[in-house]
């Protein structure tokens, strides 16, 4: 079914699709339409679930952990400080290995107040263990959301499937709603587990000792670290997991074959432009632009940032003069943190581009096609005199 | 649902094991063990960080045999909304979720989260034990650590504020049935919990829970020390069933009886060793005040 409607309902459908049992959640913008939308799905009978509203985004997503420990599947969905106030939560979701999907409609974070879109709150929990995907469109919401229950069930670890405020949550745009038997199918044998149950009674996140002990049966049981290691290992063995989701969806529904990133035009590229998010679909403008005038530029736009799927990303890239990173957060004190890891990324490569890191569009600031177009263009005329400003920030106005 | 009325009719079954990590003469102890056994097997409990993630042991021991979920320390009962709501959306009806916090994870970070829980009426039993400070993290003072007891986090003088009626806090949220108990009437205890176990929507206990480490008495005196709390007046054991409240058990039987002076439980622990003796006098004539509306609104 085609249709057009905007980013918040496409996830929400999404998650009706995916026949969620359990849903918390406490508005904010932008993503409180995305919860009305479900709260109605609930309330019209649309949709079979527990709906429960909150009084905060902690108890939003403490009621998708323990709701999920019982064996449910659950959804939340939060903004910029909501995503904050959850912060405990988000790790304990992850270390307690809960297959729990947010959607985190990405906004600046106070203070001072932004509603408006830029990716420094899910950013703030890069290293809470969660898998983050991004969605650039919202055809890639719906499928997205669909395809993080599939890869959250299967590796028990929680998913965050992030999209831009404003820029695709409330803007309407055309999607494919695919049919719910063919969802059905596609998530058929995938489920939470129950841990929860009295009939096979476990205590669930107990205190945890430095060193393994034995259990009564005289097996050593795991310590802290060993938990956390397999977290680690697990989450790294994602990205096969993303990929296999991906294939199997695209076989069921035609959609999907981009499951870690998207390239567009980079086979020949000499400068490739990276981002997360909405802005690829701008960058796009950009690189044909470019290309008419006979500079060959690409874009990547990244779709799993959680795991960082180095391992692909490596050759896409080292082929190329020049990385630009266009991005819509900072570390602070240092650089964008997508620059900061793709650096890391190539540090073992032989043949290394010329990266360059831009900021842009920080709470909600205008990105215009043309200064894109000039950051490009320049840093494919002089890549290394450009890098000397990394990082460099686009479209701030001079004061005075 | 049967009442009991002595301690050889309760049930036989142990749902806590043998042996765990709580002090001697721990008053909780006492009451998890009796409280299990009026809750039953058919039970997911609801644990956040406090004495009872101690007392149920270190991984891979675990203390009782009911399935439990340790959460954060703010989040108590919106998971037990959550295993709640689970229940509901897997039409596991008959499984009670019980959600069991120390006096700080109920009438300091928790009470948001509790707020809301009771305002949405959820369908759980809620329990609070009070030891009146916050005792895993070393005797730091709470919302219910009652004024002039010394804590770390209130030297010297003791604590200056009175406490929190928690009771009374969510009794306003006019939820179905609220009670208190004490660690030293495991049968009132019992008794309360075995009904509430066959009621619906929100349930609260309040529990006095006598702790020796923190209020600085010898353990074996833990059943002593509770019953004094009562039988001064200090700590009234009642329930509100659907906003209609009475004392019960050994509050009621005060109604007519000599109360111990408050002067007698202060001077057996350590912790209000620094009351003035006015102060004293002052929590005298409140609680005789207060006893006085008690008997007229209770006869
Ligand atoms: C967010 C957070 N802050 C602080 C703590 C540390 N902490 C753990 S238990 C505890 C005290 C618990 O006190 P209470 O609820 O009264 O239970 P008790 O230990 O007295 O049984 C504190 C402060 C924590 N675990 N989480
Ligand atoms: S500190 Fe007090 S409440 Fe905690 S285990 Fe020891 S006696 Fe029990």
């Amino acid at each position: 079914m085609h249709c057009i409607e905007t980013g918040n309902t496409a996830a929400a459908t999404g998650v009706k699709l995916a026949r969620t049992q359990v849903i918390a959640a406490y508005p904010i913008t932008p993503q409180t339409p995305l919860t009305e939308k479900l709260s109605e799905f609930v309330a019209a009978g649309e949709m079979k679930a527990e709906y429960i509203p909150v009084e905060s985004e902690h108890s939003a997503l403490s009621v998708c952990i323990a709701a999920s420990s019982a064996g449910a599947r659950a959804f939340t969905a939060t903004s910029a400080n909501g995503l904050l106030y959850m912060h405990e939560q988000i790790h304990w979701a992850a270390g307690a290995r809960l297959p729990i999907v947010m959607c985190v409609v990405n906004r600046g974070v106070g203070a001072p107040w932004s509603v408006w879109n830029d990716h420094q709150d899910s950013m703030s929990q890069r290293d809470t263990g969660w898998i983050h995907l991004h969605a650039a469109s919202h055809q890639q919401i719906i499928d997205t959301v669909i395809q993080a229950f599939r890869i959250a069930e299967t590796v028990r670890i929680p998913v965050m499937v992030c999209y831009d405020g404003y820029l695709l949550s409330h803007t309407y745009m055309p999607y494919e709603v695919p049919d719910q038997d063919k969802v059905d199918r596609f998530l058929a044998g995938s489920a939470p587990a129950r841990l929860l149950d009295p009939s096979s009674p476990m205590n669930l996140n107990t205190v945890t000792l430095p060193n393994t002990r034995p259990d009564v049966r005289g097996d050593i049981a795991p310590a802290y670290m060993e938990i956390r290691h397999c977290l680690q290992q697990d989450l790294t063995r994602t990205t096969a997991v993303v990929e296999q989701a991906d294939r199997d969806y695209r076989d069921l529904t035609g959609r999907g074959g981009h499951p870690l990133y998207e390239c567009y035009r980079c086979e020949d590229a000499e400068f490739i432009a990276i981002c997360l998010g909405s802005l690829s679909r701008q960058l796009r403008g950009v690189v044909d632009s470019l290309r008419s005038a006979s500079v060959k530029t690409g874009v990547i736009a990244l779709r799993l940032y959680r795991p960082f799927p180095a391992e692909q990303l490596v050759p896409e890239l080292d082929k190329a003069r020049g990385v630009l990173v266009f991005e819509k957060a900072l570390s602070y004190g240092y650089e964008g943190p997508l620059f900061s890891e793709l650096k890391a990324a190539l540090y073992h490569g032989s043949r290394r581009p010329v990266l360059h890191n831009c900021i842009v569009g920080l709470g909600g600031r205008t990105i215009t096609t043309a200064d894109l177009h000039t950051a490009l263009a320049d840093f494919c005329v002089d890549p290394e005199t450009v890098r000397k400003a990394s990082p460099q920030w686009i479209g701030l106005a001079p004061l005075k | 649902m049967n009442t009991v009325s002595k301690a050889i009719d309760l049930p036989i079954e142990e749902l806590v094991h043998p042996g765990n990590r709580a002090c001697s003469g721990c008053g909780l102890s006492l009451i998890y063990r009796t409280a299990l056994k009026a809750l039953g097997r058919d039970t997911i409990l609801v644990v956040p960080p406090s004495c009872l993630t101690v007392l149920q042991g270190l991984y891979p021991i675990a203390a009782t045999q009911l399935p439990c979920v340790n959460v954060t320390f703010a989040s108590t009962a919106a998971a037990a909304s959550g295993v709640q709501a689970a229940l509901r959306a897997q039409g596991r009806q008959n499984t009670l979720v019980a959600a069991w916090a120390g006096d700080g994870g109920t009438s300091d970070i928790g009470i948001q989260a509790l707020s809301g829980a009771c305002e949405r009426q959820e369908n759980f039993i809620y329990i609070c034990y009070d030891n009146e400070a916050y005792m895993n993290t070393g005797v730091q003072r709470s919302g219910t650590t009652p004024a002039g007891a010394l804590t770390t986090t209130t030297p010297l003088v003791g604590k200056a504020q009175q406490r929190k009626n928690v009771a009374r806090i969510v009794a306003a949220h006019d939820i179905p049935y609220v009670a208190t108990c004490s660690a030293s009437y495991p049968l009132d205890l019992y008794n309360k919990m075995a009904r509430a176990r066959t009621m619906t929507g929100i349930r609260y206990f309040h529990i006095h829970t006598p702790c020796p480490a923190g209020w600085g008495f010898d353990p074996r005196f833990t059943v002593k020390m509770g019953k004094l709390a009562v039988e001064t007046g200090l700590f009234e054991l009642y329930e509100i069933e659907n906003g209609r409240f009475s004392l019960t058990g050994a509050s009621k039987r005060l109604l007519d009886k000599e109360r111990t002076p408050v002067e007698k439980y202060f001077s057996v622990q350590s912790r209000f060793k620094v009351l003035p003796r006015e102060q004293v006098e002052r929590i005298q004539q409140e609680t005789d005040r207060r006893w006085n509306e008690l008997k007229q609104t209770q006869s």
